[in-house]
């Protein structure tokens, strides 16, 4: 994983004017190696399929808000229509992202996905059920329900920790947001 | 100058209650800054709801505390576990995380917060004499000369922050086209909404901020990233030794002009000036060498000046309406929640609440101040709890703070939404900043560009022929050939820079 050839992400730390300095320089480096370093942690880069992919996403926005203003009407620069300027912008993101598809293939800041995103994914899952069931069943099962998924799941703690964390986190978020702050969550009962 | 307005902020501010605001800031603002990962930008996003509910001058007390409590987590983070909480703080972990290492992590601390109050100090005592003077000057400022002012700050922060250019500038032009979702407020056509009655209100700051940079930094962590992390550091200590005063003494002085002076500057002031900081101790120095080695000044110079630094990034705030960093942008948004238009007529219409902002920020620093020293061993024991129990806690905290500001399930699925857009973006190479910095002064540059459309009869070049937003649309055209310049300059001097690698 530690491929010295690819400094993945966001290559310098500090993009601002060139310091003439040449201990400045140094510093950049130094920055340059750390920020590196940190990002060994991160997962592999994409490779193009993933560039061309998300160029052409951003693309598919520009169309899509580009077509959908025009349909609002773009008025004329003396009187502008309610398209006009969500208009302008969809042709700067349609022109910006074919450049990008262009000139982007190579570039290696984005980041393979692997079978730990499935985690991410799992954990995407849990929120929309909280957001389903809060107002149904109020807050405290499906937040308990939260807790016990990413800590016995994802977390992979015992059963034991994740049992008496979930309850107690619960408990917690009980007396500060009802009790104390009397916060109008939905509630069981 | 009067100063009366300046020392009935100060009779607003100490009343207890707001006292108190500050301290509860101070507090949760380091709570959930020093979890890993979590940088200030995720920890104010975090704690927005909170602010939502109390009235304005507290709420603005609050956000001054979360603020700075928010920064100094990321500084025990970068110390003690070798993890900036954002790129200001790199430079402090040379030193920082190498003092550590030799059982000095309590003086790194003690000096750091001794430096950010030092430096934030100095730089607020600087805004309270640059601010009005400069707000003064934008007051002649037109539509014309805010539309070109929202797309410099929007270009500047794409521009100058991390990572690919491109993508930055597409990540913005997506946060402005997201701001246009709603009714128009000219024609009162709506647009983009699908016939949705809640997307017809346009959508919320709060659940854009909170997903973007708050859940997706957690989704994104999930990703067993950040699983092994060092065990902390054990902190001693805290007080520095008169000696390591001493030492540090020139840098935090040095520090603080470094850091004001270059955080006015919009984009990465604060990173910047971390690293100028670091680079002037660096060559000052008898011994050199001791840098990286886990010499105190390596910790003073680049702490003290990111704080002065994040501290005078408030002046553009302030006084233009427009924020430098994508921190700034969430505290203009905090602001704009409060009913509070940041920009230059805030100074003159609503002096009580330019200088209850101010003044807020000096208690929120003093508070720091008290706070941080004896609470460190606090913060430490939590670096302690794994990653595993806090992330499901900060999700839980994220999503029912979300429904707290309307009561509507509505917005934990905004929140989740933005959350998922914020992870797929930072797994594809775009920074969500500018998209968010881009959606907060979206309507404003669309309402300036449309009026100023509309004071010059439609024509185009007007916005160039006026002298300041022709100016402005001037340094607009240098940013976009930036990249081209200092690309020319670059290949003049590679061959110095490839020699220095090889060696």
């Amino acid at each position: 994983m530690s491929d010295p050839t690819s400094p993945p992400g966001p290559k310098s730390v500090q993009d601002g004017p060139p310091e003439p300095d040449p201990r400045a320089a140094d510093l950049q480096e130094e920055a340059d190696r750390l920020q590196a370093e940190m990002e060994e942690a991160r997962p592999p880069h994409g490779g193009p399929i993933s560039q061309v992919a998300a160029a052409l996403v951003a693309l598919a926005v520009g169309v899509f808000g580009a077509v959908g203003s025009y349909a609002l009407g773009l008025g004329r620069l003396t009187q502008p229509g309610p398209g006009l300027w969500p208009f302008a912008i969809s042709v700067v993101i349609v022109v910006l992202s074919v450049v990008l598809l262009l000139t982007g293939r190579h570039l290696r800041d984005t980041e393979r996905f692997s079978r730990s995103s499935l985690q991410t994914a799992a954990g995407v899952l849990s929120l929309v059920g909280l957001a389903v069931l809060l107002p149904v069943i109020g807050f405290e099962i499906p937040s308990l329900l939260l807790m016990f998924v990413w800590l016995r799941l994802l977390g992979k703690e015992s059963w034991r920790s994740s049992i008496v964390i979930s309850f107690g986190a619960v408990a917690a978020f009980y007396v500060l947001f009802v009790l104390l702050l009397q916060i109008p969550l939905p509630r069981l009962v | 100058m009067d100063i009366s307005p300046i020392l009935e902020g100060f009779g607003v501010v100490l009343e207890p209650a707001n006292l108190l605001y500050c301290l509860i800031g101070v507090i949760i603002g380091m709570l959930i800054g020093v979890l890993p990962g979590l940088g200030p930008g995720a920890t104010i996003a975090i704690l927005l709801p909170i602010t939502y509910s109390i009235e304005p001058v507290s709420a603005i007390i609050m956000l001054a505390g979360i603020f700075y409590g928010a920064q100094y987590g990321g500084t025990i983070t970068s110390v003690l576990l070798r993890l900036p909480g954002e790129a200001s703080s790199v430079v402090t972990v040379f030193d920082g995380f190498a003092m550590a290492k030799q059982g000095r992590a309590g003086t790194a601390l003690g000096i750091a917060a001794i430096g950010s109050f030092i430096g934030g100090t100095v730089s607020i005592i600087g805004l309270t004499l640059v601010a009005p003077v400069v707000a003064g000057f934008a007051l002649d400022f037109g539509p014309p000369e805010y539309a070109a002012l929202g797309i410099l700050g929007v270009l500047l922060i794409s521009s100058v922050g991390n990572g690919n250019k491109l993508k930055a500038i597409i990540a913005a032009g997506i946060g402005l086209l997201i701001a246009t979702v709603g009714r128009d407020t000219f024609t009162g056509a709506e647009r983009f909404t699908f016939g949705s009655l809640n997307l017809a209100e346009g959508i919320d700051f709060i659940p854009i901020a909170m997903g973007l940079f708050g859940l997706s930094e957690i989704l994104y962590n999930l990703e067993e990233r950040h699983n092994r992390v060092h065990a902390p550091a054990k902190v001693g200590n805290v007080w520095p030794s008169r000696g390591d005063l001493r030492q540090s003494g020139g840098a935090i002085g040095r520090g603080s002009v470094i850091g004001f002076v270059l955080g006015v500057l919009p984009g990465g002031g604060a990173v910047l000036s971390s690293l100028a900081a670091y680079a002037f101790e660096k060559r000052r120095a008898k011994r050199p060498e001791r840098f990286g080695q886990g010499a105190v000044e390596g910790v003073a110079a680049p702490e003290t000046a990111n704080n002065a630094a994040a501290t005078s990034s408030f002046i553009p705030l302030l006084t233009l309406g427009i924020p430098a960093n994508a921190t700034m942008a969430l505290m203009f948004g905090a602001l704009l929640i409060q009913g509070i238009q940041p920009g230059p007529q805030l100074v003159t219409e609503h002096p009580d609440v330019f200088w209850g902002v101010i003044n807020s920020m000096y208690i929120g620093n003093i508070l720091l101040l008290i706070m941080s020293i004896p609470m460190v061993g606090l913060f430490v024991r939590i670096l302690r709890v794994r990653p595993a129990i806090m992330a499901p806690i900060t999700v839980l905290i994220t999503l029912l703070g979300a429904y707290t500001v309307r009561n509507q399930v509505y917005d934990i699925f905004l929140v989740i939404a933005f959350g998922v857009l914020g992870y797929l973006m930072k797994k594809f190479g775009f920074e969500p900043g500018p998209l968010v910095l881009a959606f907060v002064l979206g309507s404003m540059i669309e309402s300036s560009a449309r009026q100023g459309l509309l004071i010059l009869g439609g024509d185009p070049v007007g916005f160039l022929t006026r002298p300041i937003s022709g100016t402005v649309f001037a340094l607009i055209v240098v940013v976009l050939l930036w990249p081209l310049i200092r690309g020319a300059l670059r290949r003049k001097t590679s061959h110095r820079v490839e020699e220095k690698i090889s060696s």
